[in-house]
């Protein structure tokens, strides 16, 4: 099913959202690995799903929430690491969780999330709901171990499970080409006996529909499907990370900031449907969030050592008298 | 009803097991069980009763099929995972420590983990080293998880029901030693033992042991050998190491004035260390005699069981030690 124009609106109002946010976090400089350039592949994902629908996340943390259409204001105070903020400031960047919008983890530990995508598979299929869950990885994870353990269950148990690739060509500063014996990711899922798919990833209605596809096989109980998005990061690994070699061209780097840039590219559709004036309202809307955004973050408390201890363990009564605090 | 409540049957250490799982996949839908090969450690009559949906027999993917459960107990399961042999704890480590642990307090107390970790301690077996350890320390050591450790048959039941029924993740060790034990336990399907209480198991004015899972047994038959010598011993069962039952173990040690742990882990950082170290903080006045830590020395596990034997506390090294300090 194409989007309407209120979904084509509210796809890029998410990828606007994902920038601004990022271009904040820069702008301020807590830790944060950037999804700026991989918009498209995110968003277009995240516009497949329903709000009940799970997701996972990885250490690229701000563009999962953001794509299945988490609150601004948590979020941003959780990358100041203020008690106001979605995780109450004890999980930060890497970590940004928001379960009402069924955003149920996001793993920093590279790989961690297949198994926890995974076994939310799993429980749809107990509990005999319609959900799926969709998890999030870069290139560099499918290197784990629990790539394959994971998709290997999810196949013979026919799971609701969407395995989405964000390839953006490296992991840190190592390429696919020198991390994989082949190196299109998709083509492992023949291996597992399921479908594997490759899209454009700054293509952000084409990935749209590849997930449509793989959410609605999900659904009907098929199983999972395997999908590698090719996108591009345009900034560093992390914001703070200095890389000391040269293992990417500027030219490269050049050509997909200035051809191949989601939002961009999808701004241009839009104004093609004529719907540039929305567009434009569209942005000067999220520039302000994010003002307001960033003032609530400043303006919240810091978390206390209660704060910690109240989170540990579900019964506080329970927490250990041994753990050290006085 | 209340006959219900009176009576008991009796059970062996493993069957108690396998009744704890029946009775909570009996009275709440949510519970399942993964694992691999689940039939052949003691749940094989949990498949006449329930459907495949209930018990997940996995791939050999310990590092996965745990985050599955983790998955699950996200997202409104509440899964036991049966890693069967305790060693392979280790491959699982990461989903079990750096989510399962981690991750209700690093999403500020959004998501429960109720997620059950079986692990059998096979030491004593003629398993050698890659099959015998004895790793509480290492959860122990893991903020976020609760450990418990049973050695009989009665409080492997109430304790494995807790565990299922709580919130938190609760890591569960099985002692291969005490499988065939057999003791008159409740029938009630709502016989609770609560996780974080120690049991005296034995009260005497002298000296205490505080023992657990495989080292009760030599505890109280080292208690016996002394009473014959006369010496009044206090036997505490620790039954949970985390959290730990520190009041229990300093009320007896007030009393007593001598304390002498009896523990199968290796020694360096073993659970008798840190009830050493606790009782040196908190009861140092009521100490007449040095602490006594009765262990595993810090050597891998032989294969040959005439070695082997020698490694873990015996009646008579338990004796000893409390003679060393009457
Ligand atoms: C288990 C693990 N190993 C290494 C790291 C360090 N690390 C963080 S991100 C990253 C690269 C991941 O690459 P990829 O999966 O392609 O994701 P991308 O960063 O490209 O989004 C590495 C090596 C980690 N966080 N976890």
């Amino acid at each position: 099913m194409p989007l309407d124009r209120v979904q084509q609106l509210e796809l890029f109002t998410r990828m606007v959202r994902i920038r601004k946010f990022e271009e904040a976090i820069i702008a301020h400089n807590p830790v944060g690995h950037l999804s700026i350039g991989q918009e498209g592949a995110i968003v277009g994902a995240c516009m497949a799903l329903r709000e009940e629908d799970y997701v996972t996340g990885t250490h690229r943390s701000h563009g999962h929430p953001i794509g299945k259409g988490a609150d601004i204001l948590p979020l941003m105070a959780e990358i100041f690491g203020k008690q106001t903020g979605i995780c109450k400031g004890l999980g930060g960047s890497m970590h940004l969780t928001d379960t009402s919008k069924g955003l149920i983890c996001e793993s920093a530990i590279v790989g961690g999330g297949f198994p926890l995508a995974t076994g939310a598979g799993l429980s749809i299929k107990v509990r005999k709901t319609d959900q799926v869950s969709l998890c999030f990885f870069g290139d560099g994870a499918t290197n784990q171990g629990t790539f394959h353990e994971s998709i290997n269950m999810a196949a013979i148990w026919k799971l609701p499970v969407i395995y989405f690739c964000e390839n953006n060509g490296y992991a840190v500063t190592t390429s696919v080409e020198k991390s994989h014996g082949q190196p299109d990711i998709a083509r492992r899922a023949d291996g597992y006996g399921i479908p594997g798919i490759i899209v454009d990833g700054q293509d952000a209605e084409a990935v749209y529909e590849v997930t449509q596809t793989a959410v609605n096989r999900a659904r009907a109980g098929e199983g999972p499907t395997l999908i590698e998005a090719k996108t591009y990061r345009f900034d560093e690994h992390s914001n703070r990370l200095a890389i000391p070699i040269r293992y990417r061209s500027d030219e490269e780097i050049s050509h997909h900031r200035t051809n191949r840039d989601p939002i961009i590219l999808y701004r241009d559709i839009l104004d093609e449907r004529g719907l540039l004036a929305e567009a434009q309202a569209v942005e000067v809307a999220v520039t302000q969030l994010m003002e307001e955004a960033v003032q609530f973050a400043k303006d919240s408390r810091e978390p206390d050592m209660q704060d910690l201890i109240d989170n540990m363990y579900s019964n506080p009564i329970h927490f250990p008298a041994d753990a050290g605090f006085a | 009803m209340s006959e219900l409540r009176n009576s008991t049957q009796k059970l062996s250490y493993l069957q108690a097991i396998v009744e704890a799982q029946r009775e909570e996949m009996r009275r709440d839908e949510r519970v399942i069980l993964i694992g691999e090969d689940i039939a052949v450690y003691g749940a094989q009559t949990l498949f006449d009763e329930f459907d495949e949906n209930r018990l997940w027999n996995t791939p050999i993917s310990e590092g996965s099929f745990t985050g599955v459960g983790v998955g699950a107990a996200l997202t409104g399961l509440r899964p036991i995972v049966d890693l069967t042999i305790a060693s392979f704890a280790y491959l699982a480590s990461d989903q079990i420590i750096n989510q399962a642990a981690k991750l209700r307090f690093m999403t500020g107390g959004q998501l429960r983990v109720p997620l059950v970790v079986r692990l059998s301690t096979f030491y004593n077996n003629r398993t050698a080293a890659q099959h015998a350890d004895r790793p509480y320390p290492l959860f122990m050591n893991t903020p976020g998880l609760k450990v418990i450790a049973p050695a009989t048959a009665s409080d492997m039941k109430g304790l494995l029901k807790s565990a299922i029924r709580d919130d938190d993740p609760v890591i569960v060790f099985e002692d291969i030693n005490l499988w065939g034990k057999k003791e008159e336990v409740p029938v009630d399907p709502d016989f609770l033992i609560p996780i974080g209480k120690a049991h005296v198991k034995r009260a005497g004015s002298d000296v205490t042991i505080v023992g657990f899972a495989g080292s009760l047994p030599p505890s109280l038959a080292a208690a016996e050998l002394l009473s014959k010598e006369g010496v009044d011993v206090e036997v505490i069962d620790l039954r949970t190491i985390v959290p730990m039952d520190k009041e229990t173990i300093l009320a007896s040690v007030a009393k007593t004035g001598r304390l002498v742990i009896a523990d199968n882990s290796h020694r360096i950082g073993s659970i008798a260390s840190e009830i050493a170290a606790v009782v040196s903080e908190d009861g140092f006045e009521s100490l007449r005699k040095p602490i006594q830590r009765v262990t595993t020395p810090s050597v891998h596990i032989p294969y040959n069981p005439t070695v082997e034997k020698q490694l873990y506390p015996t009646k008579d090294s338990i004796a000893a030690a409390v003679r060393r300090i009457l």
